[in-house]
């Protein structure tokens, strides 16, 4: 038994933000009463959490883990472990593995490697086609039975509309969300970064926001036609968000998450520096701002990492030649507490909602604290002083352009199933 | 360590009197100045030379040429001066071959100065005959080069410096011995 | 005054004092070109690697001319000889030639950028020979010197750049240097090679503007710049030559709409009859045979300054000159645009 003590309980789902004792019994809470109320129980290990904020344990709905075929860069336990710092209880692992995760023995490998290995729960994403190529519908059916929570062809859009359409009705029938990395192929073809005056400037090829709208249309426009629930992912441009603000309008289930480093960097930061490479590509100002503004006015559903860890010897390369992400899982929460919170864009609340009820929303689940639920907590603290260094991260990776960088605010325990798996 | 003054060797009408004293050895020594030029180094000898080009003119009217050479591409000691070093161009608007040149220069120290602007030179064609004109022969040679027309030898100690200031470059016109004290 | 460089990667970052530095630096080295002896022993006893991943026989050849004339050895790579084609990274190549001690590495690249990922890791003084579309700083400058012999200044001219500038290195070398000293540019192309961004890349204050007729984009020119129009097309969609002639080829008779005496500027190699004519390219208004030979003092007087000598302890002497924006590009600062 763990009770966790005089914290600051923020709870989207009762709207909950007061002073609360929360007593978890194994897997799950067996009690939240207000703080001061609940006995220690014998044998209950307690955590004082004065000072700190409580909140249902985080869900990070977009992360590469690398596992199977990429265990240079990272693995389950060392991905999970990187999670768990970062405040996450819960990582959904995108299917770009070696192999691809499109069938239900390599979705069953994951889950007997988390099972043994992970500090916070995994939950697959499944390939949308075979091996996403984009050719064949994947076997979306057994993998779901076998335990993934959406399906995807993330790193590149699904191939094309007519798949993307067989895509979304079998979902629909199956009732699993259709998680879209948004990408005209044709438009992107060769960039490295955004097209704009820093691109031309350094002579680095680019990709227009319209890259990433031109494909947020298609899908949504698909999501109107099947009724599918789509989510798009590492949403990056205002044109996108325009579409996806319209569906919304439109009582479409179309959902979407953004980056930490979008809301923070923009095309402007962007240096000679492989850490400053993803896709999509740190866009411009006026999306950046678009972004913020989605977040607080809700048309932003979820923050998510798109932790992409590459070991240093793939990224210590010439730009062009770099591949494509950046770690996340250990800045998400401080950055979003830097770039949202502490500018008063948003309320505390609305940033837990962003990382829990959001993200669960989308995979079609609950999160919250109160008896019966599932004991995962984050406990964090808005003030704490730290600098994120790479070099002491707990992912293989050390691709991250917030080395070296100052924050206000940090994770301070982890807690999933009931059992404390980080604290600091 | 500071620099002080010692001595001041030569008077602004003292350099000016042997200049034109050198001049006229110039003249007699060369044996008709048709193919007679001089050449001033950067960046003292420059003005000496154009002086004692003048003073020829008032000598039977010989009107002489004067070239600029710039040394630093040639000097052997490139490492001290590199990075502080400013090039400067050359300026030899005739041809070397089958010249009597007279390279002139403010001192005469180790000669490898002179070592060097016989590189340049000889980079530029084949000059019939090279002689060295100094205002101050100081001594203390590295090299096997002596000076055929000279203003004064003067001793110094390997710390004294011999500071010739030119009024074209400097404010004012006189040689001074200075040396570095603790 | 004396402007000391660790590294030649770029002209962006340069003010006027030491773009000028460097031009008056290649003076002499001009001289030396008109010499009967061309050799100096300035840089005798180093070496100077040529690490060339791009294709390039001008390039190549004036580097490799300018540090022999300087009295240097060289070392040579070549892209398509190389281990490159066994999969080597560009780091390991580097890393191979460095361990064999040269004083100085050269390198062009097909990566923006490729220069300056290169000296972050090497202590050597790195020249950056064309990387990518970026930049070519030797180009710029033998370009500027050329043009400031024939004028007599490169301040407050008018410069119509013809073609594909978006791809362009040499371009933008150029909108870095002349741009410093007042100049005022006309881009004038195919749409889709002159995008609005570019008005944006040079320092503030400088007039750049689009313009998409040629006729238009000439008017009161003092210097023209004609860029190669690349056949083997490495950028799609492919323009038709027969269009690109039509409408943007420098003859004679357009050329008359500039300043009567306009400088006309190649990088080179031309593609006579296409981007220029054989009459415009022979005229007296062209300056491609001296941008040549200026290429070679240019670079002359680049090796020399980040070469010649040692200091005391064995370390570069110009490692105390820190000039930031010629040291290589920075660890990651605090990335400052956005989070406000």
């Amino acid at each position: 038994m763990l009770l966790v003590k005089n914290g600051r309980v923020l709870d989207p789902a009762s709207k909950a933000d007061v002073a609360m004792d929360v007593l978890l019994d194994g897997e799950k809470i067996a009690d939240v009463a207000a703080a001061g109320k609940l006995s220690a129980v014998n044998d209950a290990e307690v955590f004082d959490a004065s000072g700190l904020i409580v909140a249902p344990g985080f869900i990070d709905i977009h992360a590469h883990l690398r596992e199977p075929g990429q265990e240079s860069s990272e693995t389950i336990e060392t991905g999970t472990r990187a999670a768990a710092r970062g405040g996450f209880t819960a990582v959904c692992c995108m299917p770009n593995t070696k192999p691809v995760n499109d069938n239900a023995s390599v979705t069953r490998f994951i889950l007997d490697r988390a099972k043994a290995a992970a500090s916070v729960r995994v939950w697959p994403i499944g390939a949308a086609s075979v091996g996403s190529k984009g050719e064949a519908v994947a076997e979306i059916a057994a993998m779901k039975q076998a335990g993934i929570v959406a399906v995807s062809d993330d790193g590149k859009p699904i191939a094309t509309a007519r798949l993307t359409r067989q895509v979304m009705d079998y979902c629909r029938s199956l009732d699993i969300p259709v998680i879209e990395h948004s990408e005209d192929v044709s438009l992107a073809a060769g960039a490295v970064m955004r097209e704009g005056v820093t691109s031309t400037r350094l002579g680095l090829a680019g990709m227009p926001g319209a890259a990433e709208s031109v494909c947020v249309a298609r899908d949504v426009q698909l999501a109107e036609l099947t009724g599918a629930r789509l989510h798009i992912a590492h949403l990056s441009a205002k044109g996108s968000l325009d579409q996806v603000r319209w569906a919304k309008q439109r009582d479409l289930r179309v959902t979407c998450e953004v980056t930490p480093h979008h809301f923070t960097l923009i095309d402007e930061d962007v240096q000679y520096d492989s850490r400053y490479k993803m896709n999509p590509p740190l866009a411009a100002r006026e999306d950046r701002d678009a972004l913020l503004a989605g977040l607080a006015d809700g048309t932003v559903d979820a923050i998510a990492t798109d932790h992409a860890p590459h070991e240093p010897a793939l990224k210590d390369v010439e730009f062009d030649r770099a591949p494509f992400g950046i770690t996340g899982f250990e800045t998400a929460l401080a950055l979003a507490l830097e770039q949202l919170v502490h500018t008063g864009r948003i309320s505390l609340m609305r940033m837990v909602e962003l990382f829990t009820t959001g993200p669960a929303r989308v995979l079609g689940m609950e999160r919250k604290i109160a008896a019966g639920q599932p004991a995962d907590l984050t406990i964090f603290s808005t003030d704490r002083a730290w600098t994120f260094r790479a070099a002491e991260s707990a992912s293989k990776s050390r691709n991250s352009p917030f080395d070296g960088r100052a924050f206000k605010g940090a994770p301070v325990a982890t807690v999933v199933a009931g059992r404390i798996v980080f604290e600091n | 360590m500071r620099i002080v003054e010692k001595a001041q060797l030569m008077s602004a009408s003292e350099i000016d009197r042997t200049l034109q004293r050198l001049a006229h050895e110039i003249v007699e020594k060369s044996g008709g100045t048709k193919h007679l030029a001089l050449i001033g180094i950067r960046r003292r000898g420059v003005p000496l030379a154009q002086r004692i080009a003048q003073a020829m003119r008032g000598i039977d009217g010989v009107d002489v040429p004067v070239g600029t050479l710039d040394i630093t591409l040639y000097r052997d000691d490139l490492s001290k001066v590199a990075s502080h070093a400013v090039l400067q161009s050359s300026d030899i608007s005739f041809g070397v071959d089958n010249m009597d040149l007279v390279l002139v220069d403010d001192v005469l120290y180790t000669g490898r100065t002179i070592r060097a602007a016989m590189n340049g030179l000889f980079d530029l064609g084949r000059p019939k005959r090279v002689s060295l004109c100094v205002l101050i022969d100081r001594g203390h040679r590295e090299m096997p080069i002596e000076s055929q027309f000279t203003g004064r030898v003067v001793q110094t100690s390997p710390t004294e410096i011999i500071e010739v200031r030119l009024r074209e470059i400097d404010s004012e016109e006189r040689v001074v011995l200075v040396d570095r004290v603790d | 005054m004396t402007h000391r460089f660790r590294d030649l990667l770029a002209l962006e970052p340069l003010n006027a004092d030491e773009l000028t530095f460097l031009l008056d630096q290649s003076k002499p080295f001009q001289e030396i070109q008109r010499h009967p002896l061309k050799k100096l022993a300035a840089l005798r006893g180093k070496t100077v690697a040529l690490a060339f991943f791009e294709s390039s026989t001008r390039t190549r050849l004036s580097f490799g001319t300018a540090a022999s004339r300087l009295g240097a050895d060289t070392m040579n790579l070549q892209a398509e000889a190389s281990s490159l084609k066994k999969g080597e990274s560009l780091l390991d190549t580097v890393h191979t030639l460095d361990a064999m001690k040269p004083d100085c590495l050269v390198i062009r690249h097909a990566a923006s950028g490729a220069a300056d990922f290169v000296a972050r890791h090497l202590d050597i003084p790195v020249i950056n020979a064309g990387d990518g579309t970026h930049e070519h700083p030797s180009q710029g400058l033998l370009d500027a010197l050329t043009i400031r012999d024939r004028k007599g200044t490169i301040a407050n001219l008018n410069v119509t750049i013809l073609g594909d500038i978006q791809h362009s290195r040499v371009a933008r070398s150029n909108i870095h240097l002349l741009g410093k000293f007042g100049c005022r540019f006309t881009l004038c192309g195919p749409a889709m090679w002159v995008p609005r961004e570019l008005e944006k890349i040079a320092a503030p204050g400088v007039s750049v503007r689009r313009v998409f007729r040629i006729e238009e984009a000439l008017e009161g020119a003092d210097v023209v710049l004609v860029l190669r129009v690349q056949t083997e097309r490495l950028h799609e969609p492919a323009l038709s030559p027969d269009d690109y002639i039509l409408l943007y080829q420098l003859s004679g008779e357009r050329l008359r709409r500039a300043q009567p005496d306009a400088l006309v500027l190649h990088p080179g190699p031309m593609n006579r009859g296409i981007e220029i004519t054989p009459e415009v390219a022979d005229s007296a208004q062209s300056c491609v045979l001296d941008q040549v030979t200026n290429g070679i003092a240019v670079r002359m007087a680049l090796l020399f300054l980040l070469t010649a000598g040692d200091s005391e302890n064995g370390e570069h002497p110009a490692a105390e000159a820190q000039t930031p924006k010629n040291r290589r590009s920075t660890d990651v600062k605090d990335p400052s645009h956005a989070s406000r």
